[in-house]
């Protein structure tokens, strides 16, 4: 199960080593730009729903006190 | 999917071995208080957005989705001022927000008065859910107490469910005419010198004493954060420095041990109040952890600690003592690379994985091989993560928070060029924890598979309605569910009922959380008439056996 779980769809250079015994000159450099692909889309994503007025919008976030 | 270990159904046999060996199973439960903010109205008054978070979560109740009732809650066993180290604090010495047996600092009466309403309006401060869950106004923050369970995979569940409670009264308050729509957070701080709790509670035998649990809990705890952080943008408790840490709530502590969970916070919480049978338990009440949104970050910081906890009951917990325990803590979360040391007093210099491994070994040595399924996969993924961490902290990105957040984070600062102080990164820190399924960070990372996963939406959308079925929290719940007109008040340790023609309140008192269950009581639930014949029969019945 942890196995599984180490499973990494976006993948890390280091884990596909590991997998993939003795890779291809090309391997990594395809899973690199994968990556690199998978980290563009994400902030992309995340440019998409980030508040307008990062500024603005962080000071207005005042909580009273908690425990 | 897992499931919750291989114990059968029988009344005896389903009893968790509390305090007997090692293993993750034990009554526990997890508190989150969330952040909150109107922000078309931003002077609003956060006692009354947390009621309308409470009363819009009553109203999709009320239109099906499940009974409603309990709306009192029962302060009678609640000794907030109680020491477990034997003594009580003076009222007149305690911070106005320790005295939680009195009601948040806005009554549902003046909350009527500032909305214009008549004094009579039906205003909730507190609700008790058909789950067994409590969901109230604790001082200025909504907060979702969890029923109790007795596995770390239950736990998560039961407090994800929260999470979808809580987004199901956002979301109804976005719909509401007259309402500025709010917004939810599973965060711990506003990065202006407020914090706010998430915290855990642990059934532990009253047999255990205090101070071998304080002695070998606090390495652990300040260690613990690099397994199940929450992450932060900015350094010390007014945002004082640039930087990325790895907790929320490290900055906020001051002390080793103590009863404050407001003010001058300690690692170790000493409130004595178990909600239980006195004699036989102790509630350890956790103050120091952070909210998590990751699941498996959860499920490690409720696993480990209880796997710790059953060390420390068989007197196998190592004790590491660290030179000066507030500093350790901030030292290792202001540490991303996990390299710095902390002090022991025998002079060693340890990291926090250093530490963290301390721990994760004597659990393996102590580990029995016929260890069941869920107890082994804790220590499993725990003894991986460890080894993860040890290789490449950024590695664990899937199942640690702090460290999802900064991957996000380090890709903007390397595309933007972005310095820590910009913010929008303490924006995104913020919008990690938005519980908007559309906007919050965490919900995409999800959504698009970066995470990794243990419980099922639909998992958790039962979680939010039904009760677990092995602890006293299915009594509560499937009373509340059954006889919602009877039931008119409602604890931990108690349930209070009305019946109609009756004059006299009937207590039924629950202080034994391993009673109460499915097994027990499932089947007199299905053949009493009503809540008369349910009471008559539970309190003098033939079923007397089953009462909890």
């Amino acid at each position: 199960m942890a196995t599984q779980d180490r499973r990494n769809t976006s993948g890390s250079a280091s884990e596909v080593e590991e997998e993939i015994p003795e890779p291809g000159p090309a391997a990594p450099a395809a899973q690199d730009s994968t990556q690199t692909q998978g980290v563009d889309d994400l902030l992309d994503e995340i440019d998409g729903v980030l508040e307008s007025n990062a500024e603005e919008f962080v000071r207005g976030f005042v909580q009273k006190g908690g425990q | 999917m897992i499931g919750t270990g291989g114990r059968g159904t029988g009344p005896e046999d389903t009893l968790p071995r509390v305090g007997e060996g090692i293993s993750v199973h034990r009554v526990m439960g997890t508190e989150t208080e969330y952040g909150i903010i109107a922000p078309a109205l931003p002077s609003a008054n956060p006692t009354l957005l947390s009621s309308q978070v409470v009363n819009a979560y009553a109203a999709t109740l009320r239109e099906g989705l499940g009974n409603l009732a309990g709306t009192r809650w029962d302060y009678t066993d609640e000794t907030p001022l109680t020491d477990a180290r034997g003594f009580r604090m003076d009222r007149a010495a305690a911070h106005p927000s320790q005295l939680t047996d009195e009601s948040a600092e806005l009554t549902a009466e003046q909350i009527a008065l500032e909305r214009g309403e008549p004094v009579d309006a039906a205003v909730l401060m507190n609700l008790v859910l058909n789950n067994g869950a409590r969901l109230y106004v604790d001082h200025a923050h909504p907060e979702y107490s969890s029923p109790e369970v007795t596995n770390p995979l239950d736990a998560v569940l039961w407090d994800r469910a929260g999470d979808h409670v809580a987004v199901t009264a956002m979301q109804r308050i976005g719909t509401m005419p007259g309402f500025s729509p709010v917004i939810l957070y599973k965060n711990n701080t506003d990065s202006k010198s407020v914090s706010y709790g998430a915290h855990e509670n642990y059934l532990v035998p009253r047999s255990v004493p205090f101070t071998k649990l304080a002695e070998a809990l606090i390495p652990f705890f300040v260690s613990r954060q690099i397994i199940c952080g929450a992450g932060r943008v900015g350094l010390g408790p007014l945002n004082q420095a640039p930087g990325f840490q790895v907790s929320q709530r490290a900055d906020f502590f001051e002390n080793e041990i103590g009863l404050e969970t407001t003010v001058r916070r300690p690692i170790i919480n000493t409130r004595d109040e178990p909600h239980a049978v006195a004699e036989k338990y102790r509630r350890l009440h956790v103050i120091i952890g952070d909210a998590n949104l990751n699941e498996v970050s959860n499920y490690l910081k409720v696993g480990t600690t209880s796997l710790v906890l059953s060390l420390i009951e068989q007197g196998l917990a190592p004790v590491p003592v660290l030179a000066d325990p507030v500093e350790a803590l901030r030292t290792i979360s202001h540490d991303p690379t996990l390299r710095a040391t902390v002090r022991l007093t025998d002079g060693r210099d340890l990291t926090g994985l250093d530490l963290q491994e301390l721990y994760c070994e004597a659990v393996l040595a102590a580990l029995p091989t016929d260890a069941d399924e869920q107890t082994r996969d804790v220590v499993d993924r725990w003894q991986s993560l460890l080894a993860t961490l040890r290789r490449d902290p950024m590695d664990a990105a899937r199942q640690v928070d702090w460290i999802a957040k900064l991957k996000v984070l380090e890709a903007y600062r390397a595309r933007d060029g972005l310095a820590w102080t910009d913010p929008r990164l303490a924006l995104i820190d913020l919008q990690y924890a938005d519980l908007r399924p559309e906007k919050g960070i965490y919900q995409r990372l999800a959504r698009r598979n970066d995470v990794d996963l243990l419980v099922s939406p639909a998992d958790v959308a039962r979680a939010a309605v039904e009760p677990p079925r092995d602890t006293r929290a299915y009594f509560r719940g499937r009373c509340i569910a059954e006889y919602p007109a009877a039931v008119v008040g409602a604890s931990w340790d108690s349930l209070i009922f009305e019946l109609a023609g009756e004059r006299r309140l009937q207590r039924v008192q629950t202080r034994e959380p391993l009673r109460g269950t499915a097994a027990l009581t499932a089947e007199l639930f299905d053949v009493a008439a009503d809540a008369e014949d349910f009471l008559a029969r539970l309190l003098s019945g033939p079923d007397r056996r089953v009462a909890p």
